[in-house]
């Protein structure tokens, strides 16, 4: 039985008839009313499809890496292959998995449904930007086949530059070629956001995943062209001897490292807000209750992603970097955190006499919230001049940033997958597979990467393929953790393709949460909504005396 | 507006009152175009930006060698393109004018002057191209900078300052042909489009109640200008004073 | 909305005239030796150029707020970029270095 609102449903039937009704997934059938499709929801499983993809590359690099770092000695391959290998897995998962992942998925099939347009302002556009994002790709695979960089996915000169021997030019040209896609995506939300939500539905009315998606674009927009411009003057010094980053003519490697992360850093707030924004989303509808503090949560995603910017020369503390300006961008670092502890807080402020309850998106979601925030706070230890002097290029950074990035966005990503799968597909996953993956992910996480942060702290350095001796029982550990975080990513693979054909049809509003995009039919039809919506009041209006029926009701649902 | 029922999908533009399906109102659509296409600005502000980072710094660090380069640069052509440039804004202004006072051929006249404008200044960028590769001023293996009609005090002046100057204006070089070639692309890509924009026009496609490509397109076109604006004074202004 | 405005064919002029005034003036500023001050009167030059184009030639006179907003945010992320950056230089002491051709 349906329990969704009757606001804007039409005569809504059993949740086997609800299935056949006509939804964007059955509107039209062959490739090319997929590969041509102007459809946000299509382009978004598009999406789903690249940067899993993407995200399996990523990490066979990543085995790779844990294999040969299993021993001290170098033996599984040589020093050169070892650097491509971890550059590789950086381009892939920095570019082709974390940054598009969530915007491009998740963004782009609920976007529109969530301010209750039809569409995103320039669905060619966004055709355009998957096409754009796989041509990127494609660049960058071709470089694979044939060996790689080798200069880290930092591309530093002058190695990059002068000195490697490898097919940089294609994976910047790759890369380069990726930044559109993403500003063609974030353009395209933007003006969405401004000039396309429902009648009703003011600013402080929209989900805090709209807030995030919002915040996410603004630096995507204002950060992006910067290292596309850095890499094409890479290129540019490879290809035609324009030596802009040459010391041998008087050239600044630092102004490379600069420019680089002018863009680089705003780069990991483009992966941690959308995140965010999710596990807003999850926290309200699995606490049943509104989030704590909407407004101060809203500003905060725009405070991180202006602040995000003045930060970026903690990257260069010991680069070559006056002192002067390592204090202020020091001080600047720890202030960026404030409106990311400020959301921590809230969340669990959310938590607090809320109605809990341990589906497996809440599952992912608790999961970040104590994973983000160790990340950082390590994070904030970095952002101390005195600290980072001796951690810098150890993995204590590498586990640092591990922890914001895996144990927050790939956390909220999935749990994201999770709960807005009923949505996409009118199927739920299955329950026990699903819990059993998010218990791995977590055990096998925290396995891989918290002995990364002693490993730093006791000087291993990273990016090398050898390491003395005294290192290896705490990197056998990571190993193991990473062979178990793999099992439990490998899992819901499995389990969301078993669900598309066998899993339980879902009903329009399997979890009775609020908001716009529970209030049409799961799958949507291909217009959205058979209604305009009107919005008349806030989000995330749960309300207690309905809590116990709902739950009354989804007692059979996982 | 309540309730809006399914809304038949309509051609895009093409002179007639139907927005996209996506959209409630042609103004919607107007607004939303118009919002896109500066948001892409802002994008081009700091993708040239990027340039003009690196260049501050290096002026700063090598203030002789870059007024010694810039100085052997043609400072006549540079004004006449700026100026060519700018006229070849006013044209695009006034297409647009054409489009909202209804007068159909005046538009095709325009965007024409414009892209013959702007094929202009690229032709002029071409033959400053080549005296810079018949110079060897072109950064690379066949790089060889020789400071010629410098008035010989200031010269020395120089050397005394910055011994490695004519090293250090391979920097400038560099920086002068990557930002003035990328403005070239974006000046081309220009042309091209409005080269599609006078076929549409040709055919009667913009009126007053529709022309809205022609001014996102003067937009874009309005931009290339302002980046010239900044880039004449910066690479071809700094040692006009040096000469003898 | 604000697009309804037809900016008249004078006022166009008018803007031309001036873009080629302060042409004129740029490059005959460079020719004499003011030291430091000629980088402020280029950019001066440039910078009210570029003014004029922006508000006459790109409408921002009739433009919405969000409009002026996003332009006005974009040059000044340049600025930020560029301040910031040039912070770290400029606070380099690199003047207390040898001299090696810097």
């Amino acid at each position: 039985m349906d329990i969704t609102s009757s606001r804007s449903i039409p005569d809504v039937p059993t949740r086997e008839t609800a299935f056949e009704r006509p939804n964007y997934l059955n509107a039209e059938y062959g490739w090319k009313s997929w590969l041509f499709t102007l459809d946000h929801k299509r382009i978004a499983i598009l999406y789903l499809f690249s940067v899993t993809a993407f995200f399996a590359l990523g990490g066979l690099f990543a085995g790779l890496i844990r294999l040969e770092l299993l021993t001290p000695e170098g033996d599984l391959f040589g020093p050169d292959t070892y650097n491509r290998v971890f550059t590789m897995h950086g381009i892939m998962m920095v570019f082709f998995f974390l940054i598009p992942a969530i915007p491009a998925v998740l963004g782009n099939f609920l976007i529109p449904l969530m301010v209750g347009a039809k569409d995103l302002a320039m669905p060619r556009l966004n055709l355009a930007s998957w096409y754009v994002f796989n041509i990127g790709g494609i660049f960058t695979l071709w470089s694979i086949v044939n060996g790689g960089v080798d200069t880290g996915w930092t591309f530093y000169t002058p190695f990059s530059t002068t000195y490697s021997n490898t097919y940089v030019v294609a994976t910047a040209l790759g890369i380069f070629i990726n930044g559109f896609s993403t500003i063609f995506t974030a353009l395209n939300f933007i003006v969405t956001i401004h000039r396309m939500r429902a009648p009703g539905l003011s600013w402080f009315r929209l989900p805090l995943f709209i807030w995030s998606m919002y915040a996410t674009s603004l630096v995507i927009m204002l950060g992006t062209p910067v290292i596309a411009i850095t890499i094409l003057l890479v290129a540019a010094e490879r290809l035609l001897h324009l030596g802009i980053f040459d010391p041998r003519l008087g050239g600044d490697p630092v102004l490379f490292e600069h420019m680089f992360w002018f863009y680089s850093h705003p780069a990991v707030y483009i992966m941690i807000l959308p995140a965010m924004g999710v596990i807003s989303e999850l926290v309200a509808a699995f606490s049943r209750k509104t989030i704590f503090g909407y407004r101060v949560v809203a500003f905060a995603s725009v405070a991180i992603a202006v602040l995000g910017f003045l930060v970026w020369g903690h990257h260069l503390f010991v680069a070559g970097q006056s002192a002067y300006a390592g204090t202020i961008f020091s001080v600047l670092s720890m202030l960026v955190a404030v409106p990311s502890a400020v959301k921590v807080f809230n969340w669990t402020a959310t938590l607090y006499e809320g109605s809990v309850s341990w589906q497996t998106p809440m599952l992912y979601a608790l999961g970040f919230i104590g994973l983000f925030t160790i990340g950082g706070l390590t994070g904030v230890m970095l952002a101390t001049l005195g600290i980072d002097v001796h951690v810098h290029d150890t993995y204590f950074i590498v586990a640092h940033f591990h922890y914001v990035m895996v144990g927050g966005t790939i956390m909220a990503y999935l749990g994201g997958l999770h709960y807005w799968w009923p949505k996409m597909t009118g199927r739920l996953y299955p329950t026990f597979p699903s819990k059993l993956s998010a218990l791995l992910v977590f055990v096998g996480f925290n396995l891989t990467f918290f002995p990364q942060f002693i490993l730093g702290y006791m000087g291993m350095p990273r990016r090398y393929w050898s390491y003395p001796p005294e290192f290896q029982v705490l990197n056998v550990l990571s190993t193991a953790g990473a062979t178990v975080l793999g099992v439990g990513y490998l899992l819901p693979i499995l389990y969301f393709a078993w669900s598309l054909k066998f899993g339980e049809k879902s009903g329009d509003n399997p979890w009775g949460a609020v908001g716009l995009e529970w209030d049409t039919p799961s799958p949507p039809p291909t217009e959205n909504f058979y209604v305009t919506p009107v919005v008349t009041h806030p989000p995330y209006t749960y309300n207690r005396e309905e809590v116990h029926n709902r739950l009354t009701q989804e007692a059979n649902f996982g | 507006m309540a309730s809006t029922p399914l809304v038949d999908r309509h051609e895009h533009g093409h002179g007639h009152r139907h927005p996209a399906h996506q959209f409630e109102t042609m103004e919607q659509q107007k607004e939303s175009s118009t919002l896109g296409m500066w948001l892409f600005l802002v994008t081009e502000i700091m993708f040239f930006g990027g340039l003009f980072t690196a260049y501050v710094i290096y002026r700063n660090m090598y203030p002789d060698a870059f007024a010694v380069a810039s100085s052997s640069l043609n400072v006549p052509l540079g004004a006449f393109n700026t100026a060519v440039l700018i006229g070849s804004s006013l044209t695009m202004a006034l297409a647009i004018w054409a489009a909202q006072v209804n007068r159909r051929g005046l538009i095709v006249l325009f965007l024409g002057l414009t892209m013959l404008l702007g094929l202009t200044f690229l032709g002029v960028k071409a033959i400053e191209y080549h005296d810079k590769f018949v110079e060897h001023h072109v950064p690379g293996p066949t790089f060889n900078f020789e400071p010629e009609h410098i008035k010989p005090q200031a010269l020395r002046e120089i050397e005394s300052r910055d011994p490695q100057f004519q090293k250090h204006t391979e920097i400038f070089f560099s920086l002068y042909f990557i930002m003035t070639g990328i403005h070239a692309t974006h000046m081309i890509i220009g042309i091209l489009i409005l080269g599609v924009l006078a076929v549409f026009a040709k055919r009667g496609k913009f009126d007053p109640e529709y022309f809205n490509p022609l001014e996102m397109t003067g937009l874009y076109w309005h931009f290339v200008d302002i980046v010239w604006i900044f880039l004449f004074p910066l690479l071809y202004l700094l040692g006009a004073h040096l000469h003898r | 909305m604000a697009e309804h405005h037809i900016t008249p064919v004078r006022t166009y002029l008018i803007i031309f005239g001036a873009l080629m005034v302060g042409t004129v003036l740029t490059v005959l500023a460079a020719e004499v030796d003011l030291g430091i001050l000629n980088n402020f009167v280029a950019m001066a030059i440039a910078v009210t150029k570029a003014m004029l184009v922006l508000v006459f030639f790109m409408h921002l006179r009739y433009s919405t707020r969000m409009t002026v907003l996003t332009a006005a945010a974009g040059f000044f992320w340049l600025a930020l970029m560029i301040g910031m950056i040039g912070m770290d230089y400029m606070s380099r002491n690199s003047h207390l270095l040898p001299v090696a051709g810097k």
